[in-house]
This record gives C-alpha cells, structure tokens and sequence, in this order.
C-alpha cells in the first residue's frame, strides 16, 4: 500500500509541477519543504549531498520571499554596514536547477490536507508528499507597547523589527549619522543592532525589561561588564525599563515617565516560533511545533526542524541546531542513514559585536559558592574582563567570558568534546599559559650551561662559553669556533649578550 | 711529502628545497653567499660532508643469498636484474614492474628514470616520494593558476613584505636560513603547535590538527566582513568568487572557532594584518598540504590570497614552500605517474607526440598513467599489482604512510631493487643494492623552491665500486635491449636532451644550458629560448588558464578522514626536527646530529600526559588504528591536550608513520600524513 502511494505521489508532484529537473526516476519519494530559510535551504542541500542525482528523493521548496535563501547570521554585517545585501545570499539563481530542486518562490502554503497528503499553495497548486517538512521559522514578537502598531496592525512609522532583508533595509533608511535610535531588547540580537548601528554613528540606547542585558545568557556581574564595554562604544543603557509608548517622530516613553529620542525604533524583543500552518493541522504545538529525535511531529509523515521546531535537548533562535538538524533529517529521508538522530545541540552564544568579545555557555547562573560544583570568577570591570567557570566532575559544564577572546576559544573546545579541563585552571580562565618559571632567562648569567642559544646549530651556552674562554672573544670568532648565528642568524643578539657578559665578569 | 691541495668547488647543500650555497674544500663545507640563504648553513648542512667520507658508505652492489645480503660485482648483478626484469615482463607484462623515484633526484635522473619506465620497461606503473611531499600543492596551485611552480617569485622577495602568512609550515627547522627572509613584523603563523617558527609569529593561531580549511574560510569571511576584499582585482583577475564565497558566507569567525579553536578575534586580526599590509604573502607547506582533502586546503589558502589580491601583483603573492631538494624539478620531468618531461600530462596527445619524437619512439609505444605512490605501494605483490620494485632516492619503509603495510607488500614482491647509498631500512629490505653516488660526487641540475634551476658539479671522486644513477639506468637499459645513446651517462648529455623534451611545456627549461649556469645566472623557469632572462616572477600580466584569469575554487570544510573517538582520543600529527632530514637514512648516520636527537620523541601535554601516567623521559606506546609506535615522552605546556606530535625520522618500532592513516586525497593522492586518531599508555 505505502509503496503504491509512494509511486502515485510522485507522478503527482511530476504532473502537477513545473519541474526543474527531470532527473527524479518514477520511485522517488517526494519531500516538500515549506520554508525556504536557513534550515529548509539546508535540508535541502543535505538531501542533494547524499542523493546527488535525485534517485531516491525529489524534493519541492516552498519559499514565501520572492528572492534565495540568505545567511539571517549575517544581517547585523548588513546593519554594521560591513556587508550588502547581496553577500548574504546562501544561494545562486541557478542553484535550485542546478540541483534538481523544484523551488517555488513567492509561494505560501495556504492548507494542509494529512488525510491525503497534499498541500495547497497560494498560486492554486497543489503538491502530494510522501514527507512533508516544515521550516517555518520563526517571526519577530512586537510587545504590545501604545503606539508601536497602527490601527491596521502595522508597524507605526520610524518602527522596525530586526528579523530579515526587507527589515535591514527598512533600518538602514532610517538610521543616520548622529541620529537617536532605541533598539527595543537587549537580547543578543539587539545588542548586535545596537552595536552596528553605534558603530555607523547613531545615538543608540537600547532598553531592556529585565535587570540585566543578556540575562538569560549572563549573570548580573556579566551583564554590568557587557552593558560598560558596550557604553565605550557609546550606546547607552536603560535596564529594568519597559517602553510605556511610542510617539512618532519623537520616541519612547519609558514606565518611569522618562523619555528616550529616537527617530527609529528596533524592535528586538524576542521571537515566536511560526506554528500557525502546523497548529491548524493539529500538530502538537507548545513554545514550538513539538518533535522527537527522528525530528518527526505526531504526525509521523510530517517533520520540522528550525526556529519554528521545539526539542527537548536545544534553544530555538540560533542556526547551528538547525543545521544539525537537516544533517540528521537528510539522513532519514534519504536512507543513507536511518538509525541517525537528532540528540540536541549545546549552545554557545558569540556576540558578534565589534572589539566586544563574548561567549556564553551551559550553565551561567551557577555562583561561586555553590556547593556542589567548582566555580571559578574574574571580575575586572574596569578592564572589561568578566570570566566564570563552572566544572563539574573536572568538565567545563558553563561559562561566561567577556573581553578573553582566547580563552573563550579553548573553553568552547573543552565544553564540546567533554574532555577534562587542564589542571592550571587560572591559566583556563585567562587564555593564555602563564610562561613557567625560569623560561625567559633576564641575563645570560641566569641561563643553565646547557640551554640551547643557537638552535640552527644546536650550540649550547656551556659551548659558547668554552669557546671565549678559548679566545673566541668576538662574536665572529664564536661562530667559526661553534656555528653559533651561522643558520637563520637569529640568535646573534644573545651570543653577544653572552660575550659582553663574559668581558664584564 | 706534499699533498695536492684539494679542489675548493662552489656547490649547493644535499638537503632541502632552499639549496643554500656552500663551499666545498674536499669533504670540507662551508657557508657561503647566495640568495637563499645569505651565507647562512643549519646544522645539517654544516656536517653534510661527513656522509662523503661515512663508514657505513655502500661500495659495492649487493645480492640476497640465502637470506643475506652479499657483495657481488656489478655486471653479474646487472645481468641478473635485468634478466629478471625482463623475464618479469615477458610473463606478466611490461606493468608488473614498477618504479619508485625520490624528490632529491637531480633533474638529470627523474628524466632519464621516467624514460627508462617508459621506453626501457615499457611500464607505466612509476611515482615517487614527492607524492607524499608537493602534491596538493601542484594540485592546488594547478587548478587556481593553470601551472605550479612552488614560490612564482625569488625568496628574496619575501624581505620587502609587510605581513606572510605561514600556514603549517616550520621554516626554522626545516629550512633555518630562510627565516632571514621573513623578517616581516607582520609575521603570522598557523600550526597546532607552538613550533620555533611560532615562536617568532607575531600572531599564531593553533588550530585543531585536520581543521585548516574552516580556518581558512573563516579568515576569509572576515576579510568580506570587515571589508578588506579587493573588489576591482577580483572582477579583472579572477573566476568563481561568488561560489567559493557562497561556501565561506557559513563560515563566520566565531562558528570557525569552535571548530577549530582559533579565537574569532585572531582571525579577524589575521585578516586585517594582511589586508592592511602593502606587500604580503601567503606561504603554505606540508602542515596544511598533507591531509586526505589538502588540495582543497591549498585552495581555500589560495582563495584567501585571491580574494586580499596577492597573487600575480608585484611584491605580494601565494607559494609553497618545497620540502626535498629537488621537489620542483622532481615533479616536472616525468617521474610523476600521470606526467610527462616539461611538465607536461602524460594523456595529452600533443605531449606524447613531441616527448616521443625526442625519444625516437612511436607515440603510441609510451603507456599512458599509472597508480600514484600510496596505491602503487600497496598493490605490490598482489595479484593486478607490480611484482618488481625498483627505488632510487626513495626509504618508504620509513616515509609512506602506515608504514607496517607497507613493509608487507614490499616483503611480497618477487624482486626488491634498491639504488642508495647507504642501507636504509628500504634498501636493508631489498634483494638487490645499488651502490650509487651522492651529491658531491656527481654533475646535475637541482630546482630549488622558487623555481631557479641550480648546477651542482662534481667536487670530489666517487669510492670505488660506486656508479651513478645514470649510469646503472644506462646498465639496465643497454641489457633490456635499448640502443646506448638512448640513455647516457653523462649529466649534461642528459640535461641536453630535457632541454629539447621541456622546449614548449609549461616548465620550459630550453633556454638552460650548463654553461649559463656556470656563469652564474640567476634561471628561474620557464626559459624557453637561450637568450631568455628566465621568469623570476610569475603572473603579473596574465595567469596560465586559458582566459588568463586565476579562479577560486569553491571549497568547504569535512574534516579530517580520521576524527578522534571514545576508543582513540587524541589526534596525533607528525612532523620534523632540525637536526634530520626526511626518513632520516641520511642524517642518522651524523654521529652530531644523532646526538642532538637521538631517538623519536612525542609531544604532550603535560595534563593529558598525567592522565596516561607518563613522566618527562618515559617511553610511551603511542597506538592507532594501524600499528603503535614506542616514543620517549616530552611534556610541552604549549601543546594542545587533544594533540601529540611525534617526529618521522626515524626507523624500526619507532616510526610515526606506523601510525599514520593512508586516506588519499582524491586529486593529488596525498596520504594524511598530518592527523589520525591515536591513543597513548605507558610501554
């Protein structure tokens, strides 16, 4: 029966479908994909990696946006002013050909039949699946605050969320030199707005709700340290503050009656799952369309992964989980793997601010006098610096470093692969090995007889010394006696270190 | 009595691809000025004339009787090689004998063993060590720029720069006088350990063993991002930006870092250090060429070059740094399994017919490609496989990847013939020993790393019982039926005949003769007429494509072949020491060098070394999916804990290459010499 399906849809697809490639034999089994993001994009890229020629799976997007998937990570480049529009496409115009996608743009799902396993688009076609994959996303939350939206239910003039292209260019047009901008939500995306904004010379304030910025990724002291490094690039701070209304052409007024210019503002409040399509099918919705390892829904034909996917082991906002999830989803949809799974992704949140660096991870509300975990904490406000780290059985199970670039490295390498942390944990936090004792010699006298000086011809101190004291008193006369400076030449400053010291003595 | 005084002859260093200048006075060596070198010498270079006067010289050639190796005289061991050869051939075809050349060959002698493979033996199963060495980065350098020639500008060069960028490279022991040239304060480094070249680096970026190509993608991304492309240099120079960007756009620093562990903040830095910089380079070697994707590796560093505009523009540019002293000549001449002399493709009709007509034979008589090096290894003995070897300046015992195998398909051939000389482990393995000259003793034409080709004369007489290369190709041939003039014996007889077999290829060496070089002309290639100046820099009108453009290649990150796993933690990578050189064959026998270093050693840090037991100096048992080397531990703070280093010099239980994993690279067949999963316990 399933096979008889199978066949039936696929012709369907094929019949029903301007097809870009013909290349789908008979039998393949059809995936449509709603969603043409970074995780249907994705997904469908994984599917083309492990079916190159399109045997076994022939695949349809779905995408609501006219143009070709592009990379959402770069879009606070785009408002920094480092990066177009352009360079953040994930794909050329040929690629969907290219590949044997049937990618339709413009397009949105208007209905879902389980039953019969088709969709419905807005264009009037309809498509069968044998899967059917949603890659929904997710979409800005704008907080009810007076003024925001019009009547109509748009955005007010001079407000713009921070979510895709259309909302870059939106900011962009807005923002000028030397003009006051709030950004609504000192969440990692906010911060990154902000400083891109700061850095194109906007008057930036960002006002957040909670006591902190950051404060599901930071601790209080983390979140002081971030908000005072972010201040020297000159945005400004309202914590604890909610914005009471909006007034165009004027700005913010705040809960506490104070008052915030601004000629545009950012909203950056946080995101919602897209949950619409699958809630009106009856799939089981909670923060997010709700899946299991093999990323299915309760519908066992129907999978979702992304932003718009809720999965015990993973945060929903951030791409890596959505990559690894179309790696593991290819897997099963293809037959190349069918035993793979999707377990979840640890996070670990970079800001990607310039000349603030900061990375986040695994448990960061962890004191340093709990009980039953080592902790460890650099607290340097005056520098910048924030680092804490929390081990449990010798592994780095959460951290917070802000202004440690290389430390933040090694700590994200140690939490990933599990492994124990080194003994000279001070040197952990600080990212850089403390030389050991004795290293750096100050004065040749200080060096042993048998360190090495001239590495080119393996010519020790002792050596050197033999050979002065033999009458090789000149640093030429060193060398024809020991080789010493005749290799890279590099060492000649410490031979002749050691020829004035033994003048001198 | 008085003695003549010996003959003080001008000549270059038997080591490494710098060729630095020196002075011979009999076995005596000196230093002296040239431009590789500045008249500066390593510690090999400074002993290499005691190998001319070694006690463990081989003087005579050698046949296996009764199990054991025993002095026999050289027409009686020709003959017999010969005929075996030729018996070989008859029963089973021209393909069941194979030949394997080294990377320190003279270009002399990869000529005349290419021929010899393919007009004497008629086979085409022949390669060489350099597949292990130059391979991804001809490969690389192949495919962006449409030729390879390992640095396309003078070493010198490199002095004017404002930043280099060293990937996997550790000039200051493998080559210590070329770090006279990178005095550049913009000096960056990238290699997983903390190398003496490190040391130096302005900025050194240790990434994770096997994950260079994200962080070249990384660096990249940040030169877009912070806006450092050279927009105009890529729309009048270049194809294929917007593919190889569409792959580095998923790249971002701080996804780069957690792959590879390099801060997000250090790549930007890399990439705003050359960005800025007026004149820079980028310099790749074995680190990052040695892996089972390397040529894509080479190419996401040649993107990065490309996409900051270095290439072709004066004082700036991408190379590699050659490793074997004839590395570059090595590769062009026809000891390549897939080449042809000039560098010219062993499949293209065009080359065939004029590479036959200088050697008087009909096009079609020549065989057409045969297996690279780690495949040709490993089918020896088996039942489509070679069943003779013939080695010249090769010690795969010790060199080739997993190295135990190896030594079993060698074990299973019919006959082993090794030309040396010394016994290396190769040779001590061998059925028959050639006796044969080195360098000091012999005439040939060297091409060092920036593509200048070098006269090394004879200085001193030869023992006793030793022929040359040329002259036991000349032996073998004559017995396998060739006409004599066919495969000369003198140096420059044969040097003249690749002149004519290079003229028109894309290393052109037609306009080299030997007396140009006596008188001291700097002739970098191609030279394609006598009264051509050579072509110290390349691609400053026009690269070698067709469209005269150079092209991204659109590359993207996997990963090594080999990742480490619960059973196998750590990943161990190799590499070398000042004091030796290559399998070590040569150096070992240096009473001065072998008391630097002694033994093979493995790099650890101290806290994964403390969780194995081990104490500085103690043996470890170093185990990988393949075979277990024995190494005396050296606890280094500046190691990473997920990696271990070992040196590949040395022989018996204490190979690295026992360990190392033979995944090819699916372009240049190089093997992944730089990582493999391994664990470490106590012996």
């Amino acid at each position: 029966m399933s096979e008889l399906a199978s066949e039936s849809s696929a012709q369907g697809a094929g019949a029903r479908g301007h097809r870009t490639s013909e290349v789908a034999p008979r039998n393949a089994r059809h995936v449509v994909v709603v969603g043409y993001g970074m995780a249907g994009s994705r997904l469908a890229e994984e599917i083309r990696r492990r079916d190159r020629a399109g045997e076994r799976v022939s695949v349809t997007v779905i995408g609501e946006e006219p143009h070709a998937a592009y990379n959402r990570v770069l879009l606070s480049s785009v408002v920094a002013g480092t990066m177009t529009a352009e360079s953040t496409r994930l794909h050329d115009e040929d690629w969907a050909q290219a590949h044997g996608i049937d990618l339709r743009l413009g397009v949105s799902v208007t209905a879902i039949d389980r039953e019969a396993r088709t969709v419905a688009l807005s264009d009037g076609g309809e498509l069968s699946y044998d899967a059917l994959v949603l890659a929904t996303g997710s979409r800005a939350w704008v907080p009810p605050t007076e003024g925001l939206r019009t009547d109509s239910g748009a955005l007010a003039a001079g407000v713009a969320t921070f979510r895709d292209l259309a909302d870059c260019a939106a900011i962009l047009d807005k923002a000028r030199p030397g003009a006051p901008v709030a950004v609504l939500g000192g969440g990692l995306l906010g911060l990154e707005a902000a400083r891109g904004l700061a850095g194109r010379g906007s008057l930036v304030t960002v006002v957040h709700p909670a006591g902190h910025i950051m404060e599901r990724q930071l601790d209080p002291a983390a979140g002081a340290v971030l908000a005072k490094a972010l201040a020297a690039h000159g945005i400004e701070f309202r914590v604890g503050r909610l914005a009471a209304r909006y007034m165009p052409g004027d700005g913010l007024k705040l809960d506490d009656g104070s008052h915030v210019p601004a000629d545009l503002v950012v909203v950056s409040a946080g995101v919602r799952a897209e949950t619409t399509l699958a809630a009106s099918i009856g799939l089981t919705v909670e923060q997010g369309i709700v899946i299991d390892d093999a990323l299915r829904t309760n519908d066992p034909r129907i999978h979702a992964i992304g932003d718009c996917a809720q999965h015990p082991g993973t945060v929903s906002g951030l791409v890596q989980p959505a990559w690894e999830q179309a790696e593991v989803l290819a897997d099963l949809l293809t037959g190349e793997n069918p035993s793979s799974r999707y377990r979840g992704t640890p996070v670990v949140t970079r800001l990607k601010a310039r000349d603030v660096d900061l990375a986040a991870l695994g448990e960061v509300h962890t004191e340093v006098d709990s009980p039953d975990a080592e902790v460890l904490c650099l607290h340097d406000p005056a520098r910048g610096r924030y680092a804490k780290l929390v081990l449990r059985e010798d592994r780095v199970t959460g951290a917070i470093v802000i202004g440690a670039p290389d430390a933040a490295a090694t700590i994200t390498q140690l939490y990933d692969a599990k492994s124990p942390a080194p003994t000279d944990r001070l040197a952990l936090l600080l990212g850089r090995a403390l030389p050991s004792v004795g290293a750096v010699a100050s004065s040749p006298a200080d060096l042993p007889a048998s360190a090495v000086v001239c590495r080119c011809n393996t010519v020790t101190k002792g050596q050197l010394v033999k050979a002065w004291r033999a009458g090789a008193v000149e640093v030429a006369d060193l060398a024809k006696a020991t080789r010493a400076t005749t290799g890279c030449g590099g060492c000649g400053d410490a031979v002749r270190g050691i020829a004035d010291w033994l003048a001198r003595a | 009595m008085t003695q003549l005084a010996a003959p003080v002859v001008d000549t270059h260093c038997p080591y490494c691809a710098l060729q630095c200048g020196m002075r011979l006075t009999g076995a005596q060596v000196e230093p002296r000025e040239f431009p590789t070198n500045r008249g500066g010498l390593c510690q090999k270079g400074w002993t290499s004339g005691s190998l001319l006067t070694n006690p463990a010289r081989l003087t005579s050639p050698l046949v296996r009787v009764n199990g054991e190796l025993r002095p026999v005289s050289w027409e009686l061991t020709l003959d017999y090689v010969a005929g075996r050869l030729a018996g070989l051939r008859a029963e089973h075809g021209p393909d069941s004998v194979a030949v394997f050349g080294g990377g320190g060959l003279t270009n002399e002698k990869s000529y005349l063993l290419g021929k010899f493979a393919r007009v004497a033996l008629g086979t085409s199963q022949i390669d060489y060590n350099g597949r292990f060495c130059m391979s991804s980065a001809a490969a690389a350098g192949m495919r962006a720029f449409g030729l390879d020639r390992g640095m396309p500008f003078p070493v010198e060069d490199l002095r004017k720069a404002d930043a280099v960028l060293l990937v996997g490279a550790n000039p200051a022991e493998t080559m210590p006088p070329f770090m006279q040239h990178l005095t550049s304060t913009g000096l960056i480094v990238v290699d997983p350990r903390r190398t003496p070249t490190a040391e130096q680096a302005t900025l050194h970026l240790k990434p994770r063993p096997g994950t260079d190509l994200a962080l070249a993608l990384g660096i990249l991304h940040a030169v877009v991002a912070d806006g450092h492309l050279r927009h105009d240099y890529i729309a009048e120079r270049t194809t294929g930006f917007d593919a190889a960007w569409r792959i580095a756009a998923a790249w971002w620093p701080e996804r780069v870092e957690r792959v590879t562990g390099v801060a997000a903040s250090d790549q930007r830095r890399a990439a705003a250090l050359l960005a800025k910089a007026r004149k820079a380079y980028i310099l790749t070697a074995r680190g990052t060429e040695q892996h089972a994707r390397g040529t894509d590796m080479v190419g996401a560093w040649i993107n990065l070059a490309l996409a900051l505009g270095l290439p072709g523009t004066p004082g700036s540019g991408y190379g590699c740094l050659t490793g074997q002293g004839n590395g570059q000549g090595g590769r062009e001449h026809g000891q390549k399994a897939d080449q042809l002399p000039g560098y010219r493709k062993i499949d293209d009709p065009a080359a065939r017919e004029h590479v036959a007509g200088v050697w008087g034979v009909p096009p079609e008589s020549l065989p057409g490609p045969g297996r690279s090096a780690y495949e040709l290894l490993d089918a020896l003995g088996n039942e489509t496989g070679p069943r003779a070897l013939l080695v010249f300046g090769s010690n795969m015992v010790v060199s080739a990847p997993s190295a135990g195998s190896v030594v079993d398909r060698l074990s299973s051939l019919d006959i082993l013939v090794v030309a040396d000389f010394v016994l290396s482990e190769t040779a001590s393995m061998a059925d028959v020993v050639l006796p044969v000259t080195q360098w000091a003793e012999e005439s040939g034409t060297m091409t060092n790393l920036e593509g200048r080709v070098l006269l090394r004369g004879k200085a001193i007489d030869a023992p006793d019982g030793v022929r040359s290369d040329l002259e036991v190709l000349h032996g073998l041939a004559t017995r396998l039926g060739q006409p004599a003039e066919r495969f000369p014996t003198d140096a420059e007889t044969v040097f003249e005949e690749l002149r004519r077999a290079s003229a028109g290829g894309a290393a052109d060496y037609s306009g080299v003769t030997y007396d140009r070089l006596r008188d001291g002309e700097a002739l970098h290639w191609p030279v394609p007429s006598v009264d051509h100046p050579g072509t110290p820099r390349m691609f400053l009108d026009r690269f070698a494509h067709p469209d005269g453009r150079a092209r991204f290649a659109a590359v993207d990150h996997t990963g090594p072949a080999e990742p480490a796993d619960a059973e196998y933690p750590l990943l161990a990578t190799t590499g070398r020491v000042l004091q030796h050189y290559q399998s070590g064959a040569q150096t070992r026998l240096v009473p001065e060098l072998l008391d630097a270093v002694p033994e093979v050693f493995v790099e650890i840090h101290p806290d994964t070394a403390d969780r194995a037991g081990l104490a500085e100096g103690a043996i470890a048992r170093v185990v990988s999916r393949r075979g277990s080397t024995l190494a005396r531990v050296r606890r280094v703070a500046s190691m990473r804990t997920d990696t271990v280093f070992l040196p590949f010099h040395f022989a018996g239980e204490q190979r690295a290459n026992l360990l190392t994993n033979p995944a090819l690279d699916p372009t240049s067949r190089m093997p992944e010499f730089k990582v493999c999963a391994v664990r470490i316990e106590e012996a």
